[in-house]
């Protein structure tokens, strides 16, 4: 069993085992990740790093592709839905 | 950003997927210095993807070990977003990279074909391929209830694997006809290995609806997917589920080889023999020579490693092998030809670019990909054109053939990783 390890999405702590990626933090506090320019809630869909709906803010950094990232103890994620 | 560093292999694969790693290791076997650049955190490309943490995955697992103790250079977690005159630019999180290469070999893999329907834009609307590396990233979904649609082989194995993970697979929408899909199994119980595999999805599936001439037509969500409305031989109904994945099988990563000047035969990169494209010291390996799977992209990934180090006796041992999984590629584009009824899923409101936003309506109006770019900003956000591009394509039947550096979104300071001279010609 992988360790556990502690996220925050938009400040609520979200609990995931190591490996797991940012994206799937963010669903998992039920948040989606980002708002389009048209102002609609998106989240993943490709999985993979291609389709960049999946942005979101770490530790500040905007626009990461949160499918790609992996979660480390401490992350502060700021995603927009 | 800290400042550029610069790395030199002899030969440069781009993409640790099975066809990458498989090319790494076979031109390690010359003692020359290999470098293996994928943008994932991890390797194993897609289908291999969370797999060096998950144990019994033995073919997965052997090509890992070979790996970890072969002198090949891994640098995980870079993007390489321009390549010229045999220089690669890439980017991770906290570096830019020039990497000088004397060979170069593209294993870019695939991405899924999305195509745009009333309500995909809505959040757990995925690709089918999508919810899978979703999954294998940590995505619990038991429990869930499940719609896998689109076309293809791979919704039979994102099925199989979405019920071991616990979710309730509630039916497989399949756009190809029944006997179109009978026929596609027939012929791929001639190819080694595949018989036991169909036998084996047969088992894992039992159960599941599988339905043919069915696909979906709209999605249904306040701020998630709640609903899903399907189209299946002629017949509308409605289904509640947690999660829809849905691709209409796979396109080939082209983008690096158009830059580098590659010649493409029908949007897939054309190879010799020895997997040479048609740029000297150029090779190309697995989906984007032709969507043919983990079998032969292992093996043109290891006869373009061999090539690419002038070991081509070694690379021709492998030719026999590779033949019989070629035919793969021919009974995969024979069986799922995606049917006109598709094309007119997307109404007038329907976005098609989903960086942009931009309705199917603001497009129809156009003659060509670039008017459409120019006028409507389709194709301009983030993604490049990756997901709308394609579906434009299919829908308007629009050649896509423009690439530009860099050919994804890069941080100012990472453009320095491109070589001067090159630089200055764009």
């Amino acid at each position: 069993m992988s360790e556990a390890i502690e996220v925050r999405v938009n400040g609520k702590p979200v609990m995931v085992r190591a490996g797991t990626t940012v994206a799937v933090a963010v669903l998992a506090s039920g948040a989606s990740c980002r708002t389009s320019v048209s102002g609609q809630p998106r989240s993943p869909l490709c999985g993979m790093g291609t389709c960049f709906e999946c942005r979101v803010v770490i530790n500040r950094e905007p626009q990461r592709r949160s499918c790609q990232v992996l979660c480390e103890s401490g992350m502060e994620i700021e995603a927009d839905g | 950003m800290a400042s550029v560093k610069h790395l030199t292999f002899d030969v440069a694969v781009v993409g640790a997927g099975p066809a990458g790693i498989a090319a790494a290791l076979a031109a390690a076997n010359s003692g020359k210095a290999i470098g293996l650049i994928d943008d994932n955190p991890a390797a194993g490309g897609q289908i291999w993807r969370g797999a060096q943490n998950a144990p019994g995955h033995s073919a997965a697992s052997s090509w890992f070990e070979r790996l970890s103790k072969s002198a090949v250079q891994i640098v995980r977690g870079a993007q390489v977003f321009h390549v010229a005159d045999g220089q690669l630019a890439a980017e991770s999180d906290d570096s830019a990279f020039q990497i000088t290469y004397g060979k170069l070999i593209l294993a870019t893999g695939a991405r899924e074909l999305f195509l745009p329907f009333p309500g995909w834009t809505l959040p757990n609307v995925m690709g089918a391929g999508g919810l899978q590396a979703l999954v294998k990233s940590g995505l619990d979904i038991s429990g869930k209830r499940i719609v896998i649609a689109g076309t293809g082989p791979l919704l039979l194995a994102v099925a199989a694997y979405a019920r071991k993970c616990g979710a309730n697979v509630i039916g497989i929408c399949e756009q190809t006809t029944r006997p179109r899909m009978a026929r596609f199994g027939l012929q791929m119980m001639l190819v080694p290995g595949k018989a036991a595999e169909a036998f084996r999805f047969a088992y894992d599936l039992r159960g599941i609806p599988h339905w043919t001439d069915c696909w979906p037509v709209a999605a249904f969500g306040s701020r998630r997917l709640e609903s899903l409305r399907i189209s299946r031989q002629g017949h509308i109904s409605e289904i509640e589920c947690d999660y829809l994945a849905c691709g209409f099988h796979l396109i080939p990563n082209v983008e690096l080889a158009r830059m580098c000047g590659c010649r493409l035969q029908q949007g897939f990169v054309e190879v010799n023999e020895y997997q040479q494209t048609s740029v000297p010291g150029t090779y190309c390996a697995g989906e984007p020579t032709g969507i043919g799977g983990l079998e032969l992209a292992l093996l043109e990934g290891e006869i373009a490693g061999y090539a690419a180090t002038n070991w081509e006796d070694r690379a021709k041992h492998l030719f026999s092998r590779r033949a019989r999984y070629q035919k793969v590629v021919r009974i995969l584009k024979d069986a799922f030809p995606l049917r006109a009824e598709l094309k007119n899923l997307a109404q007038p409101d329907t976005l098609i670019c989903r960086c942009e936003d931009v309705p199917q309506v603001r497009l129809r109006e156009h003659s060509s990909w670039r008017a459409a770019k120019l006028h409507a900003r389709c194709g301009m956000g983030p993604c490049q054109g990756r997901v709308c591009a394609p579906a434009a394509e299919f829908l308007f039947g629009w050649e896509i053939d423009s690439v530009r550096p860099p050919v994804f979104p890069v941080h100012c300071s990472s453009l320095a990783a491109i070589p001067s001279h090159s630089a200055a010609r764009h």
